[in-house]
């Protein structure tokens, strides 16, 4: 006997899931999440300003991308988990503790007959000790704390960037500049139009949405 | 007890009582009383607290009002067990409603569904009645109307304009009844609670909890100093009415035996 990947979770990591942009960026006492905009089914572009986070709680953001119907009904089955557990016990759950749930919950999902087909990114900030955090995760379940993090196609251009230009310590206006830096280049190298970004901040106030302007055109050299 | 019609639950008396339902409604009489009064624009829960004992630590000792959503709170009064059962259920389906129609829960709804779980607890076999009545407060989304509801264990549900429970409730409610106004703002709604409080809980602000419901805010526990201040000016306010009645401050008399005479 040897453990098998469900052929569905494997046949479902096609190119369209591949072409959501999710990234992530801790820095000294903030994480910025940012989704792509556009809602896409096969070629098409189905919606412009699609959302595709959901707050968790006060100082928890979840970013998702994958199979269609899978990830809005999975981002919201943890969301209701995540506040029927402050509803229960009067404080909310840390980003590592909804990390490792959500982990749990789409392991046990993975070895089920139909798992969800869905990549993460959760963003948070510890309304204890002010850590800010960011955990990675894909639709196998693995999960990685991480300093900053991009799903799909957009790693391949953007870690790189990351890699060069993060810092722990970065304060919030370099936080976007390096997001900013990823953005541009998406928007030169990858060859489908993304509809631009809908960009989030964490931070010990809570959650709130960034005027990110989008409109400037890149060209590719 | 010898009737034999309070052992199955599911089996009437011949005169139509169910017995357990009836003992359930002992319980809640036993139980310390609790407070609901709506105001203009706000409403507001008070209820009795139980005094704690020297070495207990009072911080983690749970609450009789508590959450049920950010925008529906819930105070009982009966067996604290029992109402942390309730209250879970309520917990549950309130996150349920939101996860399956994208909306909090109305008042209304969430009162119908505990009352709902509360009759079921009278008609299945192998359990017994939930021993606590409670009362819903809150606002319903997108609504400045404030709401209160009584569920009872029956499975019994009602909307009031102010009301109590548990303990001496009759004497609260009398009291209530007399004193309740339409459109009250925030000071008066407050004191009205804690005045009625004050006619069964003779221990005075350390044993009184009030709980504060706003729309779109999130639930606001009055702290104990300014408990401590309505109570002072209540006692204040009742010691200057027996003075205007008997028309002079007892104990200053200089014929303590006549005074009773000519006043009334």
């Amino acid at each position: 006997m040897s453990f098998q990947i469900p052929l569905q979770a494997q046949l479902n990591n096609n190119h369209t899931i591949r072409k959501h942009v999710l990234l992530g960026i801790t820095g000294q006492d903030f994480t910025l999440i940012a989704a792509s905009k556009a809602a896409m089914r096969g070629a098409t572009v189905l919606k412009a300003a699609d959302d595709k986070t959901r707050q968790l709680n006060k100082h928890t953001l979840m970013a998702f991308s994958g199979e269609a119907g899978d990830t809005i009904q999975f981002a919201e089955y943890i969301q209701a988990n995540a506040q029927l557990y402050s509803m229960r016990n009067g404080i909310d759950l840390s980003p590592s503790a909804v990390a490792n749930f959500v982990r749990g919950e789409l392991a046990s999902s993975l070895r089920s007959r139909k798992p969800y087909n869905v990549n993460l990114l959760l963003g948070g900030v510890d309304p204890i000790t002010l850590k800010p955090s960011l955990y990675w995760m894909d639709y196998l379940a693995s999960l990685a704390p991480l300093p900053y993090a991009a799903h799909g196609y957009a790693q391949y251009y953007c870690l790189s960037i990351l890699d060069k230009h993060h810092h722990p310590d970065i304060n919030y206006e370099q936080g976007i500049k390096i997001l900013r830096m990823c953005t541009d280049e998406l928007k030169r190298r990858l060859p489908i139009d993304f509809k631009g970004m809908l960009v989030k901040v964490i931070t010990k106030d809570g959650i709130r949405e960034v005027d990110y302007d989008d409109s400037a055109r890149i060209d590719c050299p | 007890m010898a009737s034999g019609y309070d052992r199955a639950l599911s089996v009437f008396s011949p005169d139509g009582h169910v017995f357990q339902v009836e003992y359930a409604l002992e319980a809640v009489k036993r139980g310390t009383c609790a407070v609901g009064v709506k105001g203009k624009d706000i409403v507001v829960l008070g209820c009795e607290k139980r005094s704690a004992m020297k070495l207990q630590d009072t911080r983690i000792t749970p609450s009789k009002i508590g959450l049920v959503d950010i925008h529906v709170c819930l105070a009982f009064a009966g067996l604290n067990a029992d109402a942390r059962i309730l209250v879970d259920k309520a917990r549950l389906e309130a996150q349920s409603h939101r996860l399956t129609v994208e909306d909090p829960v109305t008042i209304e709804y969430i009162t119908k569904y505990v009352a709902g779980v509360q009759q079921r607890y009278t008609q299945s076999g192998g359990v017994r009645p939930f021993g606590i009545s409670t009362l819903i407060v809150g606002f319903d989304p997108l609504d400045k109307t404030p709401r209160l509801y009584q569920t009872e264990p029956s499975g019994i549900y009602s909307a009031w304009k102010a009301n109590a429970i548990g303990r001496s409730s009759k004497t609260v409610r009398e009291f209530l009844e007399r004193n309740h106004k339409d459109d009250m703002d925030r000071e008066t709604t407050l004191k009205l609670t804690i005045k009625s409080l004050l006619e069964v809980v003779q221990t005075g602000a350390k044993n009184i909890e009030i709980a504060i419901m706003a729309p779109g805010k999130p639930l606001e526990m009055l702290p104990v100093e300014d408990i401590e201040a309505y109570v002072k000016s209540i006692e204040q306010e009742k010691a200057e009415a027996a003075k205007k009645k008997t028309g002079r401050t007892p104990g200053t008399g200089s014929a303590a035996i006549l005074s009773r005479g000519p006043d009334e």
